[in-house]
């Protein structure tokens, strides 16, 4: 539901059902709403007949990338030998997102029976859930359920008294964006500087203290409980558009709009009538100038491609960006794209882990041009400077943050260079142009 | 993380600090303090990944993780301190420094900076009389610093006080805020 506010009729509540709702928090609260039956039935399941349940539901990854989970579990072969591992990413740190907060803070128990049944499908008996060091409420929360669930036997040496063995940790990061990469997050885990590594070894093969290791977003591992009780097939026919995408979708909302907050919508809902009407529209007085829909790491919209997009992982593609994460940061006339572009990748250049050459020099350099171009400095070169910077960048790197800085700024200057060419001809004195008159 | 490579926010002056920093050190890891790191290594394969809790723990009780900290974590957990060192200095929220007794910190990425986190910043900077960013005040009460996104962004603009997290904060709830605080 579009929390803070009550939840618009337009939106279907599965996976936020619960948030504002303190009871739900608590183990007893959480079991009046049904809690805990999917995890029960999955345990009498075979885990290769859960992977199908969630291969046929058409579930992908709600952490960015859209991968198909029940894919990715099948990746995994319970028995064969060596300790598996679940690492649920609750390292949510891309700009305009916050779902997972919301998720965790309002159904923590959601999350410990997601990682459950997560951990049995791929046959591991350990989870670790690894939330970023600033979620201090989130963390109390889970940490909270993580005990009432071991007193209460579902997770344990004896999980539900099914002989299945489910430990389930928090694990608490410590302020490093590039963890929420998947790779980079299991070296942090491992008590390490979070560099990514190359890929391959993929994590199932190699994971997570070298042994197979899946990977799941917070978002992905609470659906797999509604799915488990209410089919596969259930799930799949939830879409408006695309049969590739199904399901619901959180969307936190965030910027310059009369509603900011957390909202579910089936995949395919139309974004313009999300906009106007789950998210209220514009500021009194102010009309949206662009919209990032997938996070800070996803193309730049324009009204004209926003209106027109279907939000779902092939509509936000056909509308010139991305559906990422779901942070959805909607910016309006009052503000200078240039401030904000400038802003982004100021926050990509710290948030680089400094390993590969590419993105440690062109995220500042990248940073320093466009912050040049702010404050009237700039230079009509200095924008093909930018895009050659971003193009190398681009697909060069052990993993994407440094694409993700490219991103917005090659959108930026693609669909506003106006506001970029203003700042640079209406330009201060500067003393290298000068120098060459 | 890495340095502020594109300059801007300017390096903390750390001379305020020295009386804390000269302080003797007395080990962390002992009692029920030792107990909870105890129980903290089950939960791994290996020692190494309790790095990160351990010095969580450091931090609570010390305010900070100083170079007699690393070193002492660096013992139990069977690593070298330039090891532990080269951890502590890549992740952002570890003070390698003592801070004042409210770390303030404020999120000023683009959601929030469209927002008005810019005049929650200079609000606080004012009304803590901390004067500059990463500087704590004479009194030792206040260090405020920018950071990037706190995953927040429809409650901007959000701060956190030492441990506690604060939605929704604006430049008139500033003093407000500042006068509740013990």
């Amino acid at each position: 539901m579009g929390y803070p506010h009550h939840p618009h009729p337009r939106e279907t509540t599965v996976l936020s059902k619960h948030f504002g709702e303190a009871d739900a928090r608590t183990l007893d609260g959480w079991k009046k709403r049904g809690g805990y039956k999917a995890l029960e039935k999955a345990l009498g399941m075979q885990p290769v007949d859960i992977v199908n349940v969630v291969k046929e539901s058409g579930l992908r990854g709600r952490g960015g990338a859209g991968f198909p989970t029940g894919l990715k579990w099948s990746f995994m072969k319970p028995g064969d030998g060596k300790p598996h591992y679940l690492c649920c990413n609750a390292d949510e740190s891309e700009p305009g997102t916050f779902k997972d907060r919301e998720l965790m803070r309002w159904t923590p128990h959601a999350l410990v029976e997601g990682c459950a049944i997560g951990a049995y499908a791929i046959g591991a008996e350990t989870a670790y859930v690894y939330i970023r060091g600033e979620f201090t409420e989130p963390l109390h929360w889970m940490e909270q359920a993580v005990k009432e669930a071991y007193a209460a036997g579902i997770i344990g040496k004896n999980a539900m008294g099914t002989g299945k063995r489910i430990d389930v940790h928090v694990h608490r990061g410590a302020g490093a964006y590039i963890c929420g990469e998947e790779t980079a997050l299991m070296e942090s885990l491992e008590g390490r500087r979070g560099n990514p590594r190359i890929k391959p070894p993929f994590p199932a093969v190699s994971g997570v203290f070298g042994k197979p290791t899946t990977i799941n977003n917070v978002e992905t591992l609470i659906a797999a409980a509604p799915i488990l009780m209410n089919g596969g097939d259930w799930y799949k026919k939830m879409s408006l558009s695309n049969p590739k995408s199904t399901g619901t979708k959180l969307f936190s909302v965030c910027g310059n709009v009369q509603r900011p907050g957390t909202y579910e919508v089936v995949m395919g809902f139309p974004f313009k009538e999300f906009l106007y009407d789950l998210c209220g529209g514009p500021l009194h007085g102010r009309k949206f100038k662009a919209v990032i829909p997938g996070g800070a790491s996803v193309p730049i919209q324009t009204m004209e491609e926003a209106e027109g997009t279907l939000m779902d992982y092939e509509g936000f593609v056909a509308g010139g960006s991305m559906l990422g994460s779901g942070g959805v940061i909607v910016i309006d006339d009052a503000q200078p794209m240039v401030t904000v572009i400038a802003r982004l990748a100021r926050f990509f250049a710290h948030e680089s882990c400094g390993q590969c050459t590419q993105c440690r020099e062109g995220t500042a350099w990248t940073t320093k041009i466009v912050e040049r171009i702010r404050d009237g400095e700039g230079t009509i070169e200095d924008l093909d400077t930018l895009l050659d910077i971003a193009e190398q960048m681009t697909g060069k790197t052990i993993c994407v943050l440094s694409d993700s800085c490219a991103v917005p700024v090659v959108s930026g200057i693609k669909k506003f260079r106006g506001e970029f060419e203003a700042l640079i001809q209406g330009r201060r004195f500067h003393p290298v142009t000068a120098a060459v008159a | 993380m890495t340095p502020d490579l594109v300059g801007g926010l300017e390096s903390p002056d750390y001379a305020s600090h020295d009386r804390a920093a000269h302080e003797p050190y007395t080990p962390v890891f002992t009692g029920a303090v030792k107990h909870e790191l105890d129980e903290l290594l089950t939960h791994y394969p290996t020692k190494m990944a309790a790095l990160l809790p351990a010095l969580w723990i450091v931090q609570r009780e010390r305010g900070w993780v100083s170079e007699e900290g690393m070193v002492e974590v660096a013992g139990f957990l069977e690593l070298t301190p330039a090891y532990v060192k080269g951890v502590v200095t890549f992740y952002t929220m570890y003070h390698q420094h003592p801070v004042g007794k409210y770390f303030i910190q404020v999120c000023t990425t683009s959601p929030c900076g469209i927002c008005g986190a810019e005049d929650v910043v200079k609000a606080l900077l004012r009304h803590t009389n901390a004067g500059e960013l990463g500087i704590t005040s004479q009194d030792g009460r206040f260090t405020v610093i920018e950071v990037e996104c706190l995953g927040a962004c429809g409650f901007a603009t959000p701060v956190m006080v030492n441990e506690e997290f604060i939605e929704s904060m604006t430049p008139e709830k500033v003093p407000e805020l500042l006068a509740r605080l013990p």
